[in-house]
C-alpha cells in the first residue's frame, strides 16, 4: 500500500466541484483525489451527495463549477463518452442496465464487436462474456436471456463485468457489492486488490465500513453535498469516521475540507 | 465447484420441462409468433367459410398482398419508432404529401425537362421522394431528439401540416396520369414478375434460408455454444421453404384477365391458341417492396450496432446513454428512416391507384400502429419485430378485404377492426404476464 507518494501526479483531481438541481446544492465545493493503484472510498448519509460527485467524473452529469484534471492536465468531460475516452469505467447504483437485451449485449454496449462486413459480431462478444463473467461469477450461465430475467446480484456482476472489460485506468464504483451474496462480494474484494496492482485507480462507494477499512487506503467522508475530510485508513479509526459521517466531526488523523462542523 | 453443479443452479433443468416447452425450446419457435400465424390462418378460413369460398382464392389473396404493401411498408419502420418508446402519428399524412410530390414531379415537372415518357422519370421521381421524406423525418426527429419535444406532439402537428401541405401540392387537384413505369410499383397485371421470375426468387429465398441458418449453426459450433438439434433446424428449414414456395405457388395460379392477354397478344402479336392463354401474375412487384423493406429493417434492426441501439435505448434510455450511446442522434436517425419508409409507401400506393390524391394515406398512421401492436411491438418500448408487424400489418388488410367481401358496411368494418385491436393487446398482455 505504497500508492500515494506526495510527487506522483494523481490520476484524478477534482477541485471545487459544485452541482445544483433546482434549489437542492446536491455537491458544494467538492474536492477529491486519486492516485495509481489506490482505492478511495467515498462514504456519507444517504443524499450526502457521493453518487451526484461521480456522475460528474463520469459524464452523466455537468458540473456548475469546479475543474477537473486527469493525470495533471485539466480534462474536458461533457458525456459518458468523453469519460470512457479518459479510461473511467463507472458501475453505477442503478447499474444502468438495459434490461431488454442480454447481458453479453449490456457488457458491449456502446462499444460492439463488428464483424469484417461491419455487422454485429454476436459470437465474440459472448464468448467474451462468458470468459469474463466467469471470473467473476462462474456459477453464470444465463447467456441467452435479457437481463431483466436475472437476479439481482447475477445483474450487479453483469454490471461489473462491463466495467472491468476495457482496460479501465480509473473505475468508480458506486456501492458495487449491495447486491451480492458473501463468496461473490469475496470474490469483488479480490478483484479490487488485483486491479489495485495493476496501477488502476479505483473510487469505491459503501456502506459498508467494515469492507471499507479492509480495501481503502484512503476515506473521503460527505455531509449534506460537501466535503468533511480526508484521511488513510490506517490514521483512522472506525469510530472516528462514523463521527465524520454522522456528526461531521474532522478527527486530527484527517484533512478538514468545507463541511467540517 | 463442480461445473455440471455449477450450471444446474442458473438453469431450469431440461427433465422439468413439459414436451410442448421442450419443443419449443429445441426449435427456438417464437410461440407468440405461432399465435398470430394461427390467428391469420383462422380469420382467413372463417372468411372462407362465411363468404362461400371466395376468400381463399389466387385473385383473392394476391389482392391481400398488395393491398397490404403500403402500410406493411410503414409498420417495418414505426417498430423501430415505438421500441425507443416514441410515436409517429404523421405517417399518413406524410406519405400522401409525398405521393403529391412525386405525382406532380413524374406528371408535369420532369416531362418537360426530359420530354414524355423518358425511362429515368420513375427513379427521379422516386429518389426526390425519398430524399424529401429523409428531409422532413430528420426535421422531425431533430425536434424529438435535440429539443426534447415529445414524438406525440411533433408527429400531431406533423399529421396537419403534411395533409395540409398535401393539399396545397396542387391546390387541392388530383395528379393522374402517372408515369407508365412508376404504376408498375403498385402492382396490377404488368407490376407482377411472372412465374419464371416468381419461382426463381422463390428458390433463392429458400437458399438463402438455408445458408443462414448453416452459417449461424457455424459459428455457434466455432465458439463452441449450444447448437439446436438437427431434426429441429431441418424442420425450421422446411416450415420456411414451404411458406415460401407455396407463396409463389399462389401467386403464379392468379392468372391475367382475359382482356390483359389479348391487349398483350395484340401487341406482341401472339396469337392466342384455342382455349385462351393462360398468363401467370406472380408475384406483385408492390409486395416485393414491401418484402424487401421487411428483410433490410430486420437486418438493420438485428445486426448492426444502430438496431442494438435502437432496442437497448427502448429498454433503458438513462442507461444506453450512461454506456455511451449516442440516444439523440439514434433517434433522429429513427425518423428519418421513417420518412423514407414514408416515400416508398406513397409511391406504392398512389401508383396502386394510378394517381395522387391528397386524401392518400389518411388514417394509414393508426393503421400502421395497430399493425407495429398487433404484430407484438410494445408501447412500453424495448420489444418488437419487423416479421410480426408485417403479419400484423397482413393480419389487418385481411379483415378489412373480407369485410368488404362479405358486403358489410364500412361503418361495421371500423368498429370490428377496433375491437379487434384492443382484442389483441389485451391477449398480448395476458401471454406476457404468463410468460414473464
Ligand atoms: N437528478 C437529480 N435531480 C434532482 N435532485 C437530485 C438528482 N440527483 C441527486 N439529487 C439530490 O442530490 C442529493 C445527493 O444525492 P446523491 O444521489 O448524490 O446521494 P448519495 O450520497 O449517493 O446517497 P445514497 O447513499 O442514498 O446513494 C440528494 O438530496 C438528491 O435528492
Ligand atoms: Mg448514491
Amino acid at each position: 500500500m505504497n500508492a500515494h507518494v506526495k510527487d506522483q501526479t494523481p490520476l484524478v483531481e477534482m477541485e471545487e466541484i459544485s452541482i445544483s438541481f433546482g434549489g437542492v446544492h446536491a455537491v458544494e465545493r467538492a474536492s477529491v483525489d486519486l492516485y495509481p493503484g489506490e482505492v478511495v472510498a467515498l462514504l456519507g448519509h444517504n443524499g450526502a451527495g457521493k453518487s451526484t460527485l461521480i456522475k460528474i467524473l463520469s459524464g452523466a452529469y455537468r458540473r456548475d463549477s469546479g475543474v477537473i484534471r486527469i493525470r495533471g492536465e485539466e480534462a474536458a468531460i461533457h458525456n459518458p463518452r468523453d469519460a470512457k475516452a479518459y479510461g473511467i469505467e463507472t458501475i453505477y447504483q442503478t447499474l444502468a442496465l438495459a434490461d431488454n437485451v442480454d447481458a453479453a449485449a449490456n457488457l458491449y454496449l456502446g462499444r460492439e464487436l463488428l464483424t469484417p462486413w461491419g455487422t454485429l459480431d454476436d459470437g465474440a462478444m459472448e464468448a467474451k462474456a462468458r470468459e469474463v463473467m466467469g471470473r467473476l461469477n462462474p456459477r453464470f450461465q444465463r447467456f441467452k436471456d435479457p437481463v431483466k430475467a436475472l437476479s439481482g446480484g447475477q445483474r450487479q456482476s453483469v454490471a461489473i463485468a462491463r466495467a472491468i472489460l476495457f482496460n479501465a485506468r480509473i473505475l468508480i464504483m458506486d456501492e458495487p457489492t449491495a447486491a451480492l451474496g458473501p463468496q461473490e462480494t469475496a470474490q469483488v474484494g479480490e478483484l479490487i486488490k488485483q486491479l489495485k496492482s495493476e496501477g488502476i485507480g479505483v473510487f469505491l462507494i459503501s456502506h459498508d465500513i467494515h469492507d471499507v477499512f479492509h480495501l481503502a487506503d484512503r476515506v473521503t467522508v460527505m455531509k449534506n453535498g460537501q466535503v468533511v475530510g480526508t484521511g488513510r485508513v490506517e490514521n483512522l479509526t472506525k469510530d472516528e469516521v462514523l463521527g465524520m459521517i454522522i456528526l461531521g466531526k474532522c478527527p486530527p488523523g484527517a484533512t478538514p475540507g468545507p463541511g467540517a462542523a | 465447484m463442480d461445473q455440471a453443479e455449477g450450471r444446474g443452479a442458473d438453469r431450469p433443468s431440461a427433465s422439468r420441462l413439459s414436451p410442448a416447452a421442450r419443443f419449443f425450446k429445441a426449435t427456438e419457435i417464437d410461440t407468440r409468433f405461432l399465435g398470430m400465424i394461427a390467428a391469420l390462418l383462422i380469420i382467413w378460413i372463417g372468411f372462407d367459410l362465411l363468404s362461400g369460398g371466395r376468400f381463399l382464392t389466387a385473385r383473392n389473396l394476391w389482392n391481400l398482398s398488395v393491398q397490404s404493401a403500403s402500410v406493411a411498408i410503414l409498420a417495418t419502420g414505426m417498430v423501430l419508432v415505438i421500441v425507443t418508446r416514441n410515436i409517429d402519428l404523421s405517417v399518413g399524412s406524410l406519405h400522401g404529401f409525398l405521393a403529391m410530390v412525386m405525382g406532380v414531379a413524374q406528371a408535369r415537372y420532369l416531362p418537360e425537362i426530359l420530354g414524355f415518357g423518358h425511362p429515368a422519370i420513375w427513379l427521379l421521381t422516386l429518389m426526390a421522394g425519398v430524399l424529401l421524406g429523409a428531409l422532413v423525418g430528420g426535421l422531425q426527429g431533430f425536434l424529438i431528439a435535440y429539443l426534447s419535444i415529445p414524438a406525440f406532439i411533433v408527429t400531431l402537428g406533423g399529421l396537419l401540416v403534411w395533409r395540409g401541405a398535401a393539399w396545397w401540392v396542387t391546390s387541392g387537384q388530383t395528379v393522374s396520369p402517372l408515369d407508365s413505369r412508376f404504376i408498375l410499383m403498385g402492382g396490377g397485371p404488368r407490376g407482377a414478375i411472372g412465374d419464371t421470375a416468381s419461382w426463381v426468387l422463390a428458390l433463392l429465398a429458400c437458399a438463402a434460408i438455408l445458408l443462414l441458418q448453416a452459417g449461424s449453426r457455424r459459428r455457434r459450433r466455432r465458439f463452441g455454444f449450444p447448437t439446436r438439434p438437427v431434426w429441429a433446424e431441418a424442420l425450421m428449414a422446411a416450415l420456411g421453404c414451404g411458406a415460401i414456395l407455396g407463396a409463389a405457388a399462389v401467386a403464379n395460379a392468379y392468372y391475367w384477365p382475359a382482356g390483359t392477354v389479348r391487349q398483350w397478344a395484340a401487341a406482341n402479336n401472339v396469337t392466342i391458341p384455342e382455349g385462351g392463354l393462360q398468363i401467370s401474375h406472380g408475384i406483385a412487384i408492390p409486395v416485393l417492396i414491401a418484402l424487401a423493406a421487411g428483410v433490410i429493417m430486420t437486418f438493420v434492426a438485428r445486426r448492426t450496432r444502430f438496431g442494438r441501439y435502437v432496442y437497448a435505448i427502448g429498454g433503458n434510455p438513462e442507461a444506453a446513454e450512461l454506456a455511451g450511446v449516442n440516444t439523440r442522434w439514434v433517434t433522429m436517425k429513427i425518423f428519418i428512416i421513417m420518412g423514407v419508409l414514408c416515400a416508398i409507401a406513397g409511391a406504392v400506393a398512389s401508383a396502386r391507384l394510378q394517381s395522387a390524391t391528397n386524401s392518400q394515406g389518411t388514417l394509414d398512421e393508426l393503421l400502421t400502429i395497430a399493425a407495429a401492436v398487433i404484430g407484438g411491438t410494445s408501447l412500453a418500448g424495448g420489444a418488437g419485430t419487423i416479421a410480426g408487424a408485417l403479419l400484423g400489418a397482413l393480419l389487418m388488410q385481411s379483415l378489412s378485404s373480407g369485410m368488404i367481401l362479405l358486403g358489410l358496411d364500412a361503418p361495421l368494418q371500423n368498429v370490428v377492426v377496433g375491437l379487434v385491436l384492443v382484442a389483441a393487446v389485451w391477449l398480448d398482455t395476458l401471454y406476457k404476464r404468463r410468460a414473464g
